[in-house]
């Protein structure tokens, strides 16, 4: 016997079931048809303005930043004063996101964007999040052609883009906008939750950001959610 | 069968070690004290935080109900989104897939993500015996790799260790560096691993993760880290395997949101993980990063066994820690202690179930049955009913020493005759009593030698708690 049949007849055997139950079948088609959100915590169910407020205000308490920009057209001057205040070199990498390829890029003519995964050579990368959750400021970055995993994760500096339409108040309206916009049979190959800068606390229990991830993680919200 | 690293059966010498070791004493200190509390001030932040409990308990029974259904589902999800799924009974048949899949891959170096199933499986000894050089990337499984040392805390791997010891650690390992350099700070310890470890990451062949939930209707496995060194283990290489459990498998991405909100809170006192990371399949066309190929390897080891019995709860535990950082007996011994991979309450259920309790007798008897640990268990896991279970089990068996067999033996004839029992104990109380009159207490008693070593024992009132109470005493 094969292990797959092993561990199978094994499970069965101590549930004392054949697999072939109607009764269960259905249950089993039925929660995967109706994936109920169950207990969603009141702390996100606020009126959109609110809702970008506790974003911000949780991505800061995970020691993140954030900044609320009026326009998208702000983003690259966001970046570039971000970078000035940091001391760091002009220099960025960003997906090819559409949405981060309409921005003025050229108006900052000192700054320096290629386009791209990360190599592990790259101080600051800017990406674009796929949505927003408010309960815990987290971001929900989705991977594909445009959006590579490593600019997530390699850079010392990771600033993310965030309209304010897409910070939601829980996870499960997310997991709503993922069904709608991928299907559930086709998920992006990775998608990341973000909740501020990379941290370890394996030295004697004291907390160090900047473990093997980003030291610092700035948050750009584009809108404020009308 | 024998399992490697296992000192389990030396529990009692392992904790007369650990009382008497300092350095160990002072690092356990900061769990009892910081982690609870932590904790405690994050789940006051949430109301709904008991009804997610519920909610987490619930979602867990109902999958192990429809296990075969759920993983079922999940196969041909993972299938379809281009991964491969494996199965192993055995640990040894999970270590023979692991390296199958690397030797195919062509692969010397190996980066691992913490995996508790990849420590049951002893993985790194073998991938070492076969010529591939696995690096834990953890910098908790990291430090404790370098001292060849089993993980001491399910979430935080080398919480045993002071600072002190883990900066002699890194000079002692990492000889290529100057030998005057500055370590003292715990920020230039970290900048260290960072540094060494950022090359591994880019150099390794193969990415080996656990996986803290399956979901059955994406065919995604989930990690959840704080560092970020999971996802660049499960990125940066051509090959990602992840180990799993069957137990690991949850219906929905909905369903998987409930439990993330208890796992954070109950082991680091986070409101949220800062990487939680969905990975379904390899690298799609186009896609700039990921890894070539995906395997999932789900092992059972003694768990389809639990699914049957008593210990199918335990199936619950979604590896938070709580109870070991809420249980007296582990900050007092640490989880070294144990003698195997999962130490504290849950180690306590699920050591004996994977290693038989012939090995493992002592672990469900080091407690005090507090309850703390199912006071604070997110999934609801009754783990002192649990631990009697096997004490149960090792009684049955005679496994247990003749003194204690004797001793319930004893007890057992007295305590189902309450006549005798009553003119025994009021005798007894009466002796006590009188002979305790002078001193108020006792510093050694008869039988109980081992026990007033360590304190003394109240002389009880003349008169025993059942003749008080027919008095109506009702109070002290």
């Amino acid at each position: 016997m094969t292990a797959r049949a092993t561990l199978f007849a094994s499970i069965r055997q101590s549930l004392g079931v054949t697999g072939d139950e109607p009764a269960r079948r259905a249950a089993v088609a039925d929660r995967l048809k109706q994936h109920p959100r169950g207990v969603i915590p009141a702390r996100g169910q606020l009126p959109p303005q609110e809702g970008v407020k506790l974003f911000a205000a949780m991505v800061e308490a995970a020691a993140g930043t954030a900044a609320t920009l009026p326009s998208a057209d702000d983003v690259p001057a966001a970046v570039a004063a971000l970078l000035r205040r940091h001391n760091l070199p002009m220099q960025v990498r960003r997906g090819d996101d559409p949405r981060l390829a309409a921005l003025p890029w050229d108006k900052e003519r000192t700054l320096e964007v290629s386009t791209g995964a990360s190599d592990g050579h790259q101080l600051v990368s800017v990406s674009h999040a796929f949505a927003g959750v408010a309960e815990t400021g987290t971001l929900v970055m989705a991977s594909g052609p445009d959006n590579p995993t490593t600019l997530n994760f390699l850079p010392d500096t990771h600033i993310v883009v965030v309209d304010a339409k897409d910070i939601a108040g829980d996870y499960e309206t997310v997991w709503a906008r993922v069904r709608e916009k991928f299907g559930i049979e086709a998920l992006p190959r990775a998608i990341n939750l973000i909740t501020g800068p990379s941290r370890s606390a394996d030295i004697a229990q004291i907390l160090i950001l900047g473990a093997h991830g980003p030291r610092r993680l700035h948050v750009l919200i584009v809108g404020d959610g009308t | 069968m024998s399992i490697a690293h296992l000192t389990s059966p030396a529990f009692k010498e392992n904790a007369k070690g650990a009382l008497a070791d300092a350095q160990l004493q002072s690092a356990m200190h900061g769990v009892e004290t910081g982690v609870v509390d932590r904790r405690r001030a994050t789940v006051a932040k949430l109301p709904e935080f008991e009804a997610l409990r519920d909610s987490a308990r619930d979602i867990k029974n109902h999958t192990l109900a429809h296990l075969d259904l759920y993983l079922e589902q999940f196969e041909s999800r993972c299938i379809a989104a281009g991964g491969n799924v494996h199965y192993a009974v055995t640990a040894d048949e999970a270590r023979t897939k692991v390296l199958e899949i690397c030797r195919k891959a062509n692969a010397r170096l190996v980066t691992k993500g913490k995996s508790m199933i990849g420590e049951e499986i002893a993985i790194n000894d073998f991938l070492e015996a076969n010529g591939i050089a696995p690096v834990e990337t953890d910098l908790g499984e990291y430090l404790v790799q370098i001292r060849h040392e089993l993980p001491s805390h399910i979430i935080m791997p080398a919480v045993h260790l002071t600072q002190e010891q883990i900066e002699a650690d890194f000079r002692r390992v990492h000889t290529h560096l100057p030998a005057d350099r500055q370590l003292v700070e715990p920020q230039t310890l970290l900048t260290e691993a960072r540094v060494i470890l950022r090359d591994r990451f880019l150099a390794a062949d193969v990415g080996i993760t656990g996986a803290n939930f399956l979901i059955a209707e994406t065919g995604t496995s989930i990690i959840v880290t704080n560092e970020g060194n999971g996802d660049l283990t499960q990125t940066l290489p051509r090959v990602h395997i992840v180990l799993a459990s069957i137990e690991k498998v949850v219906p929905t991405l909905e369903d998987v949101s409930q439990l993330l909100r208890v796992l954070a809170r109950s082991a680091t006192a986070q409101e949220m993980s800062v990487y939680t990371t969905f990975s379904t399949g390899p690298r799609r066309d186009g896609d700039p990063d990921g890894p070539n190929e995906y395997h999932v390897i789900i092992l059972d080891n003694g768990r389809t066994a639990m699914l049957g019995g008593q210990l199918r709860e335990m199936l619950r535990c979604i590896r938070c820690g709580a109870c070991m950082n809420h249980c007296p007996v582990y900050a007092a011994v640490g989880g070294h202690t144990y003698g195997w991979v999962y130490p504290g309450p849950m180690g306590a259920v699920l050591t004996p179930s994977i290693v038989g309790i012939e090995n493992a007798g002592h672990l469900p008897n080091a407690s005090t049955f507090c309850g703390r640990c199912e006071e604070v268990c997110p999934v609801r896991i009754p783990l002192p009913k649990l631990m009697r279970h096997w004490r149960e089990r090792e009684f049955e068996r005679h496994l247990s020493p003749a003194t204690v067999r004797t001793g319930l033996a004893a007890w057992g004839y007295l305590a189902t005759r309450p006549r005798l029992y009553a003119v025994a104990m009021s005798l007894f109380v009466f002796a006590l009593g009188l002979m305790g009159r002078l001193f108020g207490r006792f510093r050694w008693l008869p039988l109980a030698g081992s026990w007033t070593r360590h304190r003394d024992f109240p002389a009880p009132d003349v008169q025993t708690f059942q003749a008080q109470w027919k008095r109506g005493v009702r109070t002290r």
